[in-house]
């Protein structure tokens, strides 16, 4: 069993110059048998085995990884949480999100360095400041806080920003999240795996699901790369591969995956205390806490499983990096990477049920999957576990694609997440 | 970086191009005939495969000409450029 990290176990262990930690979850060979299957053992695969062992009572879960924890787009993404969006089913549920996130830490017993620094969207024109100001409204009307800021604003709270009347695209004001911010993405998977390991979910890395069983509706179980498992009930949390696991079942989703890049300078000392993004110039900046430049750049058009992505679309976010922050153009760029992103046609996930008895889907999360972590993980182990969804993803079931009722976050969620 | 074969303009990148997405999606006919199932299935599902994978790309930058593309989604190496209205090839790869 885990032991608990405080600051006694943090003295201790330092007598013995760290040697002796405690493995943080173990590593069982899978089982013939589960009650309940997560395929993914991304954050929200993750999160999904905890909240239905702590808050549901299943524990004879496993979570089955084809690569490593936090190998895929946990890892991949550029960590910012917010839950500022436009349309109240989406703003409920990234708030809910956002609220699990605040006690996290100490929920899960693990730092995740969960960082309310502020997020900044960028208005460069007067229907971007219409825009934002629409949003802003409908974020306090829900609940959530926010505030419409102009140029003197945002340089107060950026000094290093061009504000020049004169850019090509002058910053005219932002909206402001205050309780926005940024955690530290591959402490959420292990967080969660530790946690959930605890209570008894078998995670399992390098298994690879090659199959989904069915009895005729129902499903019965996965063959993989370490052999067949039974279950009843499957939850798929593959993000960019949702579509091929879906196929396993034979269903059609209406989700593309693209490839999403990012890359990360050589660490500076702290220049820049928030995380700015601007869906109009399109790129997304923060700084970590160990130094480095944190930049997201857009999709690349076309689908892919590849994992990387054109130089042209690196260039154009550089560019746009550099236009907003002049001071940027001589930081030397240290790594960069793709993740594989699973598009929707409104920008929203799917949540729920499926034709087939005992498969749930979570997927379509696209470029923002990360913010949302804990509170998926929560509405899913719901729908796993009472076999319907919770009224906070209701409206995110895969059936809106046939009646027609999408949830339109393009505006507020297309480019910059 | 893509170097895409344009039918009418020869080898060019992939920046002058416009993405079209899956190829080969037929309108359902008669359109009154369809069921809401098959209107969402039209307009939203995709078969997002992971390997080969038949798509539409407009060369805006050029000719303007919609074209055909067999491409693998996992190494992104092109096979097959041909024309709209031309059928796709028959074997598996």
């Amino acid at each position: 069993m885990t032991s608990r990290y405080s600051i006694l176990s943090l003295a201790r262990n330092a007598l013995t110059g760290h040697r002796d930690w405690p493995q943080a979850w173990r590593s069982p060979p899978p089982k013939r048998q589960y009650d309940v299957l997560i395929v993914g053992g991304g954050g929200h695969g993750l999160a999904t085995a905890y909240y239905l062992a702590s808050l549901h009572g299943i524990r004879n879960v496993a979570v089955l990884e084809k690569g490593w924890l936090g190998g895929g787009n946990t890892a991949r993404n550029t960590t910012i949480v917010r839950s500022n969006y436009l349309w109240n089913e989406s703003t409920r549920l990234y708030e809910h999100s956002m609220k699990l996130w605040e006690g996290l830490s100490l929920q899960l017993n693990f730092n995740v360095m969960f960082s309310q620094r502020g997020v900044l969207n960028l208005g460069h024109s007067l229907q971007d400041m219409r825009d934002i100001t629409r949003r802003v409204h409908a974020n306090r009307l829900n609940g959530v806080d926010g505030e419409v800021l102009d140029t003197a604003q945002v340089k107060q709270l950026v000094p290093i920003i061009n504000d020049s009347p004169t850019a090509r695209y002058p910053i005219l004001g932002a909206s402001f999240q205050p309780r926005a911010g940024v955690a530290r993405h591959d402490a959420v998977a292990w967080g969660f795996a530790r946690a959930a390991d605890s209570l008894g979910v078998d995670i399992i890395q390098q298994c690879e699901v090659t199959a989904i069983r069915r009895n005729g509706g129902q499903v019965v179980g996965v063959d993989t790369t370490r052999g067949p498992i039974d279950a009843r009930r499957i939850g798929v949390a593959a993000a960019g591969h949702s579509s091929v696991i879906a196929a396993m079942a034979g269903l059609r989703l209406p989700l593309q995956s693209h490839p999403l890049q990012a890359f990360v300078s050589e660490p500076i000392k702290p220049v820049l205390n928030t995380v700015v993004m601007s869906n109009a110039v399109h790129a997304y900046i923060s700084q970590s806490d160990k130094g480095d430049l944190v930049i997201g750049a857009g999709i690349d058009a076309y689908t892919g499983y590849g994992q990387r992505g054109s130089f042209h679309t690196i260039e154009h976010a550089v560019e746009a990096i550099v236009e907003m922050f002049p001071t940027f153009s001589r930081v030397r760029m240290n790594r960069q990477w793709g993740g594989i992103v699973d598009i929707c046609p409104d920008a929203c996930p799917i949540i729920g049920t499926t034709p087939i008895q005992g498969l749930y889907l979570n997927c379509g999360w696209g470029t923002g999957g990360f913010k949302a972590t804990p509170g998926s993980g929560w509405v899913f182990a719901h729908t796993i576990a009472q076999d319907r969804p919770h009224e906070l993803n209701a409206p995110f079931s895969l059936q809106r694609f046939t009646t027609g009722h999408l949830i339109d976050e393009h505006g507020a969620a297309a480019v910059a997440h | 970086m893509l170097l895409i074969d344009c039918p009418w303009c020869g080898p060019r990148e992939d920046s002058e191009f416009t993405y079209g997405g899956q190829a080969h999606i037929e309108r359902p006919s008669p359109s009154e005939a369809a069921s809401d199932a098959d209107w969402g299935d039209y307009l939203f599902m995709r078969t997002n495969p992971r390997g080969l994978h038949r798509e539409q790309w407009l060369h805006s930058a050029g000719c303007r000409q919609w074209f055909n593309v067999e491409r693998d989604t996992v190494t992104y190496r092109i096979g097959r450029v041909y024309r709209c209205g031309e059928p796709p090839s028959t074997d598996p790869q």
